[in-house]
């Protein structure tokens, strides 16, 4: 009897809060997948973001920092700067990093800080209960766009690879989501190349994964999986924005 | 014979696994879990194939893929 899949070990073996068919699971798993790959669980340090992953630190088998609203790069710039042997991710959300932190993951990309950074988009804010963020789609109904969201009030969604790819600091940026088996498997790669360029000493890894929401989204899992493939990713390309690890 | 595990105490009824399983073999369990949910189960385990995307869509790493 061989065993063919099973919970990796940087994952602690309890129960997580999130929604059922969240995608933030999906993603954790991965992360403690690269983690044994790697062989790196016991140097690793994380930074939790406010938001719906806030607990994150009860879930993997590292040391956690959880870090103030949006500062997640900032805290991750302390830990790698006194500590350079350490391994550190910040994982973020759209609502922490590309509203309130936009400022802090431009300049550690501006810098190349060699962290990893993992940003959740989910076009919401989740755990508040389902604001207006940043990266809200255009006629997406939010709590405080209940007529969708109109670009004469409330602006554009940001694209975040877009956007840091023009910063020579960043030197990986990847766009991937979690819908389906074979994204899971493209999102898993593109998890262990950012690590693996922490490893190496490259500098600044984002890797940006859309992620669903159904309970914000008012949605069933399968509705909110459509949500990301006929909604999300048009406005939000996957595929790899920048790759300068070898250089 | 492929067999898959889906620990009840994790599983939120999301059903990501039913909907994923390329043979169908997965579906909702008839009792309900402490957590107040009809976690999934593997129904049919003739027809598994033991190829994890059950296990790669899981958002609570409760399924546990063994041959």
């Amino acid at each position: 009897m061989t065993i063919l899949a099973q919970r990796p070990k940087s994952l602690l073996d309890v129960p997580m809060h999130y929604c059922p068919g969240c995608g933030h699971g999906i993603v954790h798993r991965l992360m403690a997948e690269t983690f044994d790959e790697l062989n790196i669980a016991d140097r690793v340090i994380g930074v939790a973001p406010v938001g719906c992953a806030v607990f994150a630190d009860s879930y993997f088998a590292c040391d956690m920092v959880q870090g103030a609203h949006g500062r997640g790069p900032a805290i991750a710039t302390g830990i790698k700067r006194s500590k350079p042997g350490a391994i550190v991710f910040s994982y973020q959300g759209d609502g922490d990093l590309a509203s309130i932190g936009m400022a802090e993951i431009v300049h550690a990309a501006v810098r190349s800080e060699k962290i990893t950074v993992i940003f959740i988009n989910n076009a919401i804010y989740g755990m508040t209960g389902g604001q207006m963020a940043p990266t809200t789609l255009v006629g997406q109904v939010a709590t405080t766009a209940p007529k969708g969201r109109d670009p004469e009030l409330q602006g554009w969604p940001i694209n975040m690879c877009e956007m840091l790819a023009q910063i020579t600091g960043s030197k990986y940026l990847a766009r991937v989501a979690v819908d389906s088996p074979q994204n899971v498997i493209k999102a898993k790669q593109a998890i262990k190349k950012a690590f693996e360029n922490q490893v190496n000493g490259v500098g600044f890894s984002m890797v940006e994964v859309l992620s669903q929401c159904p309970t914000n989204w008012h949605a069933d899992p399968m509705k909110a999986l459509e949500f990301v493939r006929t909604k999300m990713m048009p406005q939000y390309p996957l595929g790899v924005f920048k790759d300068e690890g070898a250089k | 014979m492929p067999k898959i595990e889906v620990d009840a105490n994790k599983c939120k009824a999301c059903y990501l696994c039913v909907n994923a399983c390329p043979k169908k073999c997965l579906g909702p369990s008839k009792t309900i879990s402490k957590k107040g949910y009809f976690p999934a189960e593997q129904q049919r385990p003739e027809d598994c194939i033991g190829c994890k995307m059950c296990y790669l869509v899981c958002p609570d790493v409760a399924i546990t893929v063994i041959k």
